[in-house]
C-alpha cells in the first residue's frame, strides 16, 4: 500500500482507463465507491460524482513527513483492507516523500522533498506522522540536520489540504504525556493559517486515512470534523454506542475478572476499565486488519487511544471509568462521552462533575488551547477496578 | 588526498531517524559516525503509573516492532510480582511474537533492503520468460509464471515512463554496486508486490489475539483472548483455524519465495562477505521460552555470548554486567562523562551542546547522538539475528546448524562469511525460516492444551494491586526481531517508580564509549568498507540496513530523579 508499483499508473491515465487496463469492470468500481460511500457516511445520490470525479483524476502529489513518532501509523496503513482496490485508490497518489519506502537517501530525498513541493505548489496533499518537540529549540527531533518544526511549517505552507494522521500529529501522544520531557505538540499547534484534518488514533485504522483521502480529492474538501478535527465519518460515534457487547452491559452482565466465565461468554468489558463509553471511535465498525476484529472482539477493554490526552486521561487502563450509568440513564453516558472528546484538561474523574460544567470546560478549552499542550493534564486516577 | 566528508540524513527505509556521517579516501570509508536524531523520554513518563498499564506506554516506543516491548514490559512486572502466567498465556505470547519475527523480518528484506541490493528500472530489460525460468529453478511457488512477471514488467515499464516516480525519485538506478541480472532483479520486485500483500494478511493472528495491529493488546498476568470453543466472541474452531492457515500460508512464503530469494540474490554479491563485519562480540538474551519464562534451556533461541567470533565457547549471559556510557551522548551524568551506570542506577540528564540547527556535520562534535552506548562487561556487541543465529550455532542448535550448514553450501563460502553485512542479512533469513516452522510447534502444543481441557489464559491472584508487596522490583528480556532487549522495572506502593529499557539499537547504533571503541554500526561501516560515490552512497545504506534499524526504539532516558535502588533482582 502506498506503494505505487504496486499497481502503477500510467502518468497521462486517467483513473478510468486505469481500471480498465488492470481488468477492473465498471461495476466492481461503482461497487467499491459504494462501499467507501458507505464508510463516509454518503447518501446514494452522491455516488456518480465520486465514480465520475476519481475517474477523471490523475495523481495528485503526497509528502508525507515523519516526525516524532513510532512508525506505527504508517505500517496501519500498509494493513489497509480491500487490498485490490484499496491499492489502486492509494495509487490516486503519487507518494513523492515518505522515508519508510523511498529507495534513495540522504540529499537525494531531500531534493525529492524540495523539487515537488516546488512543481506542485499549492496542489500538494501534506500527509504528518508525528508529534513536533518544541521544547529547547525544537532539538529533540532533526531530519537532515533541521527541525521538525521548521521542516513541517516549510512544507504545510504550500499545503492543499493537512492530514494529521495518529494520536502524535493530532495531539502529541504518549511523549505527550505527563510530564512531557520534549514539549511535544500536535501540528495543529504550528500549522495555525489552515485547517487539520485529525484521523485519531494509535494507531488509527489505515482505511480512515484512505477514505480521508478520497474525501479531500473527490469533494475538493476536507470532511466535516467534530470539535477534535476529526472526520465525523469515523469518529460521529461512541465506540459504547455500537459495541456488539452493549446488550451484556444493558442486562448488566460484566466481566468481573479477565478469564472469568462472563469473559468466556463475551460479556461487557465495562469492569475491567473499558473506556467504549468515552471513545468516539470507528472501530466496531471498520474493525482492524482487513475486518478481522478489533480490541473489545479480542476480550480487552478499550484504552480510549482515539481520544485527546488519553495517556493521561484514560489511565489507569483497567480503572473504571466513573458514572457511567447502566440501564436507563443513557444521557449521562453521552455527556461524559461529549466532555472526552473536546479534549479539555480536565482528567476522567473531574468528568463525573455536575452537567452545567461540561459546556463550560469545552468553552474554556476551546478559548485557551495552548494550556491543554504546554500543560498536560495530571493523572487522575480513576475507581478502582474491584467493586 | 583529504578524506571526503559524508553525510546521509534522513537515512530512509528504516524505523524513525538516523544520521550517519562518514568519512571516505579513494572509495574506501575511513571512519563513521551514527546519530540518533530523535528523543522521546519514554521512560520518564513511565514514572508514578500503574505498572499494569506499563506495557502499552513502552510498546509505543515502537510500532514496527509492535509486540516486543508490551511482552518484554508484562515479564518485568510480572518477575516484579512473582506472577506466572498460565502456559497458554506464554503459547499465544510466542505464536504473536513469533509471527512479528516472521512479518517484520520478511517485510525488512523486501521493503527496507532490497533496493540496496535490486536495480527495479534493471527489471525493465528482463525476458519473461526467462525470469520463470530462473524462479522455477529455484521455488516450486506457483505464482512464478512468465504471465505474471511480464504484467510486473510492463507496470513498471509504464509507471517509469510516467514520470511520476513517487517513492523511487532520486533512487541509485544504474549504480555499478548492482549486480543482478535484469531476470532477478525482475523476479524481486514481483515478490516485492507479493510480499506486501501477504504481509497484510498473515499478521491478522495479532489481530485475533490482541484485538489489532499495529499494537495489540496485551495483560499482566496472560492474554485478553478467553477460550471458549462454544464461545461467539472468544478463541473458538473457527479462530483457531484462521490461525493454523495463517501459520501455513507464512511458513509457505518464507519456504518458498523469502529464502530463495535471499540465497539467489547473495549468491551475486559475495563480496559482501568479507564487508562490514565490525564489531567481534555477540550478544542475544535467548527467546520463545517454551517452559517457565525463566527457565532458560528451554529458551528455542537459546541465551549466551560469543566473544572475539570465537564459536568455541559460549559465555554465560549476566544482565548485571549491563552498564551504559554517555560520553558521546546529549547527557549528563552526576559523575561525569566517563562513568557507566547499571539500568538500576542509571541517571538520565538531556543536555544538547551540539551545534545550532540547521546541522552541517557533527563529526567535529565530541557528543552527537541522543543514543547512549550499552557495553557488557565494558565490551561492544552486536545483538540481532546474526548475534541470535552465532550462540545458537555454537551452542549446537541442531536445526539452526543445519540451516546455516546448508546456506554456507549454497553460497560456497565458509563459516567467515557470517561476520558481514551479506552475513547479517542471510542470518535474518535463517532465523525466519527456523521461526516460521516452529511456529506449528507451538500452535499444536497450544490446540493440544485446549483439548485436554486446559482453556486458562490468565493468573488473577496478584491482579489487584492489594496483592503486590509494598516495593519490588523486575526484568523482563526479549530477544527481538533487532536483537537483545531488557526491561527493568521497579515498583512502590502500587506505582511505578522508576522503569528502564535497554534496546537492540542502542546496542548496535550507540556511539563511541569513553575509550572511543565505537558501536556496532560505526565498526561495521568502517571493515573493509567501499564507498565508490559519495554522492550516491548505496554501499552505506546496504550495511546500515543489514542492522535493520529501529531509532525510536533506541532512545530512551531513566528516572531522572536519582532515587536509590538495590541490587538487581535476576535469576
Amino acid at each position: 500500500m502506498f506503494n505505487p508499483t504496486s499497481h502503477p499508473w500510467v502518468g497521462d491515465e486517467t483513473l478510468a482507463k486505469h481500471l480498465k487496463r488492470r481488468g477492473v469492470s465498471r461495476r466492481d468500481f461503482l461497487e467499491w465507491c459504494g462501499s467507501m460511500g458507505a464508510v463516509l457516511g454518503l447518501s446514494q445520490s452522491l455516488l456518480p460524482k465520486i465514480a465520475q470525479q476519481l475517474a477523471a483524476l490523475r495523481r495528485p502529489s503526497v509528502i508525507w513527513l515523519q516526525l516524532q513518532e513510532c512508525t506505527g501509523c504508517v505500517e496501519s496503513v500498509l494493513r489497509t483492507a480491500e487490498p485490490t482496490i484499496g491499492d489502486l485508490v492509494l495509487d490516486l497518489v503519487s507518494l513523492d516523500y515518505q522515508h519508510t519506502l523511498m529507495a534513495g537517501a540522504g540529499t537525494a530525498v531531500e531534493k525529492a522533498l524540495a523539487d515537488s513541493m516546488a512543481a506542485n505548489k499549492g496542489k500538494y496533499v501534506l500527509i504528518v506522522t508525528g508529534s513536533v518537540p518544541l521544547s529547547d529549540g525544537g532539538i529533540y527531533c532533526t531530519i537532515g540536520g533541521r527541525t521538525a518544526k521548521e521542516i513541517v511549517e516549510e512544507a504545510a505552507r504550500d499545503a492543499a489540504a493537512v492530514i494529521a494522521v495518529g494520536a502524535c500529529a493530532h495531539w502529541g501522544s504518549v511523549q505527550a504525556a505527563r510530564p512531557n520531557p520534549t514539549g511535544a505538540v500536535g501540528i495543529n499547534k504550528v500549522i495555525t493559517d489552515k485547517p487539520v484534518v485529525n484521523i485519531a488514533g494509535c494507531p488509527p485504522i489505515g482505511d480512515v486515512v484512505t477514505a480521508t483521502i478520497v474525501h479531500f480529492l473527490t469533494f475538493g474538501r476536507l470532511p466535516a470534523m467534530d470539535s477534535e478535527g476529526r472526520p465525523l465519518f469515523a469518529y460521529g460515534k461512541r465506540i459504547h454506542d455500537q459495541c456488539p457487547r452493549r446488550a451484556h452491559f444493558d442486562a448488566g452482565q460484566y466481566v468481573e475478572i479477565f478469564d472469568d466465565e462472563a469473559a468466556r461468554k463475551g460479556w461487557c468489558l465495562y469492569k475491567v476499565g473499558c473506556k467504549g463509553p468515552a471513545t468516539f471511535s470507528p472501530c466496531p465498525i471498520f474493525l482492524w486488519n482487513t475486518r478481522t476484529s478489533w480490541p473489545i472482539g479480542a476480550g480487552h477493554p478499550c484504552i480510549g487511544c482515539t481520544e485527546p490526552f488519553f495517556w493521561d486521561t484514560m489511565t489507569p487502563f483497567y480503572g473504571r471509568l466513573p458514572n457511567v450509568a447502566g440501564f436507563g440513564i443513557e444521557s449521562k453516558v453521552d455527556l461524559i462521552g461529549a466532555s472526552l472528546a473536546i479534549g479539555a484538561t480536565a482528567g476522567v474523574a473531574a468528568h463525573a462533575l455536575a452537567t452545567g460544567l461540561y459546556q463550560l470546560r469545552r468553552n474554556r478549552a476551546a478559548a485557551a488551547p495552548d494550556t491543554a499542550a504546554a500543560a498536560p493534564p495530571p493523572v487522575v486516577a480513576t475507581t478502582k477496578s474491584e467493586d | 588526498m583529504a578524506a571526503t566528508r559524508v553525510v546521509v540524513d534522513p537515512i530512509t527505509r528504516i524505523e524513525g531517524h538516523l544520521r550517519i556521517e562518514a568519512q571516505a579516501d579513494q572509495g574506501r570509508i575511513t571512519n563513521a559516525w551514527a546519530t540518533s536524531t530523535q528523543f522521546r523520554g519514554i521512560e520518564i513518563i513511565m514514572q508514578g503509573r500503574d505498572p499494569r498499564d506499563a506495557w502499552a506506554f513502552t510498546q509505543r516506543i515502537c510500532g514496527v516492532c509492535t509486540v516486543v516491548h508490551a511482552v518484554a514490559s508484562c515479564r518485568a512486572v510480572e518477575d516484579a510480582l512473582g506472577i506466572q502466567i498460565p502456559p497458554n498465556a506464554n503459547l499465544i505470547r510466542n505464536l504473536v511474537h513469533g509471527m512479528q519475527f516472521v512479518q517484520d523480518h520478511v517485510i525488512h528484506f523486501y521493503h527496507l533492503h532490497a533496493l540496496d541490493w535490486v536495480d527495479v528500472t534493471s527489471a525493465l530489460k528482463a525476458d519473461p520468460a526467462a525470469t520463470a525460468r530462473l524462479a522455477a529453478s529455484l521455488s516450486p511457488w506457483p505464482n512464478n509464471s512468465a504471465t505474471w512477471f511480464r504484467e510486473v514488467k510492463e507496470r513498471v515499464a509504464k509507471f517509469v515512463a510516467s514520470g511520476q516516480l513517487g517513492i523511487f525519485t532520486n533512487g541509485y538506478w544504474g549504480h555499478p554496486a548492482y549486480k543482478l541480472p535484469p531476470e532477478a532483479n525482475l523476479m524481486a520486485v514481483a515478490h516485492y508486490l507479493e510480499a506486501l500483500d501477504w504481509q497484510r494478511d498473515v499478521i491478522r493472528l495479532h489481530t485475533i489475539f490482541g484485538g489489532k495491529n499495529p499494537h495489540p493488546n496485551f495483560l499482566v498476568g496472560g492474554m485478553a483472548s478467553a477460550i471458549n470453543l462454544d464461545g461467539t466472541a472468544t478463541i473458538n474452531a473457527e479462530r483457531l483455524t484462521d490461525i493454523r492457515d495463517m501459520i501455513t500460508r507464512a511458513q509457505r512464503f518464507v519456504e518458498q519465495v523469502y529464502f530463495p530469494d535471499l540465497i539467489a540474490i547473495a549468491s551475486f554479491y559475495k563480496d559482501w562477505a568479507a564487508i562490514g563485519g565490525g564489531v567481534k562480540n555477540y550478544l542475544a538474551v535467548g527467546e520463545f521460552p517454551e517452559g517457565n519464562v525463566n527457565e532458560y534451556d528451554k529458551l528455542y533461541l537459546p541465551r549466551g555470548i560469543i566473544l572475539d567470533r570465537d564459536l568455541s565457547t559460549v559465555h554465560p549471559f549476566d544482565p548485571a554486567k549491563i552498564k551504559e556510557f554517555i560520553t558521546s551522548s546529549w547527557y549528563e551524568y552526576e559523575q561525569g562523562d566517563t562513568t557507566g551506570l547499571h539500568p538500576y542506577e542509571g541517571e538520565t540528564k538531556p543536555k544538547y551542546d551540539g551545534p545550532p540547527t540547521p546541522w552541517k556535520y557533527l563529526q567535529d562534535e565530541r557528543k552527537y547522538s541522543w543514543l547512549k552506548s550499552p557495553r557488557y562487561d565494558d565490551l561492544p556487541m552486536e545483538v540481532g539475528p546474526l548475534a541470535r543465529m552465532l550462540v545458537a550455532y555454537a551452542s549446537g542448535h541442531e536445526e539452526a546448524r543445519a540451516l546455516i550448514g546448508d546456506v554456507l553450501g549454497k553460497l560456497n563460502v565458509g563459516p567467515a562469511a557470517l561476520y558481514s553485512t551479506l552475513g547479517r542479512t542471510a542470518a535474518r533469513g535463517i532465523e525466519t525460516v527456523l521461526l516460521a516452522r516452529r511456529m506449528n510447534t507451538w500452535y499444536d502444543a497450544f490446540v493440544n492444551r485446549i483439548k485436554s481441557g486446559d482453556t486458562q489464559t490468565f493468573t488473577k491472584d496478584k491482579w489487584e494491586p492489594e496483592s503486590w508487596p509494598a516495593q519490588a522490583q523486575g526484568y523482563g528480556y526479549l530477544d527481538a526481531p533487532r536483537g537483545a532487549l531488557g526491561h527493568w522495572v521497579q515498583i512502590e506502593n502500587g506505582h511505578i517508580s522508576r522503569y528502564q529499557c535497554v534496546v537492540p539499537s542502542t546496542w548496535n547504533a550507540g556511539p563511541r564509549d569513553p575509550q572511543g571503541i565505537a558501536g556496532p554500526y560505526e565498526a561495521a561501516l568502517t571493515d573493509n568498507h567501499p564507498l565508490v560515490d559519495p554522492e550516491r552512497p548505496i554501499e552505506i545504506l546496504r550495511t546500515i540496513h543489514s542492522f535493520d534499524p529501529c531509532m525510536a526504539c533506541g532512545v530512551h532516558v531513566l528516572d531522572a530523579s536519582g532515587r536509590l535502588v538495590t541490587e538487581v533482582k535476576v535469576q
